[in-house]
């Protein structure tokens, strides 16, 4: 019995025994694979390792995103390029140092360098940036003691051509490694975090930049400021629907390239002040297209109603007066096309300074911009101190209340717009329209009377066949220093819409102080300046945007033909 | 038996050693390659940057305009300007005769200075561009 259960028991032992044995080896079995499971997950999971130079430590090198337009055109980008730099203990001849430096670098003093070279300092700067030909001759040379450092060069290769709106960069840290620019204007310090974000590094920045029309713009605009003797010139080309920015110039300007100089002298003259954005001009009758708005948008009047327009309009001790003789009563829509100042403050009277205050506060003249540029931040509108129902008078025609044309053109937009609020901005993709501020039928019958401006009031110089541009002209008299206006200078301004059957497109043109010389006497009404820019502009880049001109039948047609056929 | 099996297994040490030695290096070396080819990548990338500038640089839209002025006398190009846009709908059919084709033509090419000869008319001349660049009208 013994024998029995003693071998019962050894069996059992050994039946547990191989069991455990069994356990053991499946628990080695499951250990290695699911080893060899989490090898492959970390491997699958696991970003790839993006490829470095093999100069210096990559990972603590700041970045800084490239910029294109809306087409994919290079505005902004970053070039490898070097520093030199100097250890001056491991020179043996400091002399013959500075005088072959001197000789590669023209711009560099050959007595500053040498004072650099035998100070105290163990490290001195020499040039930063330095380009791959001096870079050579540097190497040629072959002395102890002077080393390049890496250093990336920002390079905007449109140049001139788009400064105001990309600004530019400034070096913030300096290494023998590395420089580290921050933004200093424009789109580039609007930007600044974006663009040096790691993670958005490979992601070029997009704006709604067109190149090519802006060139053609900023080609127009340079010969019309030359052809009047302007001080300067703006201009601004929006799309209606969305409000992008296609186009901004400033003149003059300066190329980003290069390096700021500091600028003595008043600051409107200054290249960098750009006139589009962070000018505020008071933009004169352009005004009264957005008075003639409200006036149909609270019903007080349509556009036939007749304004009874007398040579001068009293309130208090101040005149208002027109600039021509104009008849004792006109229709709405005359005012806009006659460009009336009495008629257009009476419209304010009747739209109530309340109501007035509300528009222009919904059309985005209480407030900044918004447009992505550093220096269109500050650009908040000159309102008057105390608003009385003098100032909604005045500021009726465009006087008392100085605004940017980057507002004016986000006024027109959300007028062209059906009624609904643009936005101004510089980034490409689809901005959905904003709050209701007009009527479509508003929006509609404004977009007739600025059709009829063109047509046959103040602003037919305008007038390309097939493009149906309509728009409002501006006068505006400049502030004087010490009070009151000149005479003599003016900021003339042409704000206009095209095609008006279906709004594509906004432009302001604004110049500083144009004269027309070509008569016996000079002219200085936009009519006579910022029109023919304008039309001139329009002639420019409509091909380059691709606009067809829609083809007109002549009323005459056959008879003419054949008259000069004759 | 068991010198047999010391001797098999000792082979095939012998045998694994080489493989896992031959696969070291091997594995070294491809390693020393992806590096390689790593550094030969970044180095393809920053010229492909140089070349993006470089390429945005020479089509900048203000170069090619000066390119364009200074080649001037062999090029003659002009701005494009509304009046180079035509329809075919504007080109009238051959007409048998000038009265005929004064009858039927009733659309006018939008440019207004058509004129012609023999009842065909000319595609608009080219405007003359002034140096500073406006168009004489």
């Amino acid at each position: 019995m013994t024998d029995m259960a003693n071998h019962t028991r050894k069996a059992q032992a050994a039946a547990s025994r191989g069991e455990a044995r069994l356990y053991l080896l499946m628990a080695v079995f499951c250990v290695c694979y699911l080893a060899v499971g989490v090898r492959m997950g970390l491997l699958s999971a696991s970003d790839p390792v993006e490829p470095t130079l093999a100069r210096g430590s990559e990972a603590g090198r700041p970045v800084r995103g490239d910029i294109v337009d809306r087409h994919g055109s290079l505005l902004a980008a970053n070039l490898p390029g070097w520093s030199l730099y100097a250890h001056p203990r491991e020179m043996k001849d400091p002399l013959l140092v500075a005088d072959s430096l001197a000789t590669i670098f023209p711009s560099m003093d050959r007595d500053e360098l040498l004072k650099k070279l035998t100070g105290k300092r163990r490290f001195v700067w020499i040039k930063r940036p330095v380009s791959p030909r001096e870079k050579q001759a540097v190497h040629d040379l072959g002395f102890p003691g002077l080393h390049f450092g890496n250093r990336e060069i920002r390079i905007y290769p449109a140049g001139r051509t788009v400064s105001h709106v990309v600004g530019g960069v400034k070096a913030e840290r300096e290494d023998v490694r590395f420089a580290e620019f921050i933004g200093s204007g424009g789109v580039e310090k609007f930007f600044d975090d974006r663009l040096r974000d790691p993670a958005m590094a490979n992601e070029p920045l997009r704006l709604s930049l067109d190149l090519p029309v802006q060139q053609a713009m900023r080609e127009a605009v340079a010969a019309g400021m030359k052809r009047f003797t302007a001080k300067g010139a703006s201009a601004v080309l929006m799309r209606a629907k969305t409000g992008e920015i296609l186009s901004l110039v400033s003149l003059p300007d300066f190329d980003p390239n290069e390096k700021p100089q500091n600028f003595r002298g008043a600051a409107d003259r200054n290249p960098r002040f750009n006139r589009a954005a962070q000018g505020r001009y008071e933009l004169g009758s352009t005004f009264k297209v957005l008075t003639a708005a409200m006036a149909l948008e609270t019903r007080v009047a349509n556009a036939a109603t007749l304004i009874k327009t007398p040579p001068a309009l009293k309130y208090g001790r101040h005149n208002i007066r027109d600039i021509h003789r104009m008849p004792l009563q006109m229709p709405l829509e005359d005012i806009i096309v006659k460009s009336s100042n009495v008629g257009s403050a009476r419209l304010a009277m009747m739209v109530g300074t309340r109501r007035f205050k509300d528009f222009l506060k919904r059309m985005g003249f209480f407030e900044p911009s918004g447009l992505e540029l550093s220096e269109a931040a500050h650009a908040k509108p000159l309102l008057p101190y105390r608003w009385t129902d003098l100032s909604s008078m005045t500021i009726s025609f465009g006087h008392g209340l100085a605004a940017s044309p980057i507002h004016m053109a986000g006024a027109y937009a959300t007028l062209a717009n059906g009624g609904k609020r643009v936005k101004p901005t510089l980034v490409a993709g689809d901005h959905p329209s904003g709050k209701r501020v007009f009527s479509e039928d508003t929006s509609r019958q404004m977009l007739d009377m600025m059709r009829q401006v063109v047509v046959r009031g103040t602003a037919t110089r305008t007038d390309l066949p097939g493009y149906d541009i309509g728009g409002k002209t501006g006068t505006a008299e400049k502030v004087r220093p010490g009070g009151g206006y000149y005479s003599d200078r003016v900021i003339s301004t042409f704000a206009g819409v095209f095609p008006t059957a279906d709004p594509e497109y906004v432009l302001i043109v604004s110049l500083d102080e144009p004269t027309d010389r070509s008569g016996r006497k000079p002219v200085r009404s936009a009519g006579r300046t910022a029109v023919p820019v304008a039309a001139n502009i329009i002639r420019r880049i409509a091909p380059v945007l691709g606009l067809r001109p829609v083809p007109q039948v002549l009323e005459e047609g056959p008879e003419t033909i054949g008259a000069r056929l004759e | 038996m068991t010198k047999h099996g010391i001797a098999l297994l000792t082979l095939t040490i012998i045998a694994i050693a080489a493989w896992a030695y031959n696969v070291n290096y091997n594995t070294k070396n491809a390693l020393q390659r992806v590096s390689t080819l790593r550094a030969e990548i970044a180095e393809e990338r920053e010229i492909l940057r140089v070349l993006r500038v470089e390429w945005a640089y020479l089509n900048a839209p203000d170069r090619l305009a000066a390119l364009v002025a200074k080649h001037n006398e062999a090029l003659r190009l002009i701005p494009m300007t509304p009046e180079h846009f035509g329809m075919v709908a504007a080109i009238p059919y051959p007409p048998n005769s000038a009265k005929e084709f004064e009858r039927t033509n009733v659309f006018v090419n939008i440019h207004p200075r058509v004129e012609g000869q023999g009842g065909v008319p000319l595609p608009p001349a080219r405007p003359r561009v002034s140096p500073t660049g406006w168009i004489r009208q």
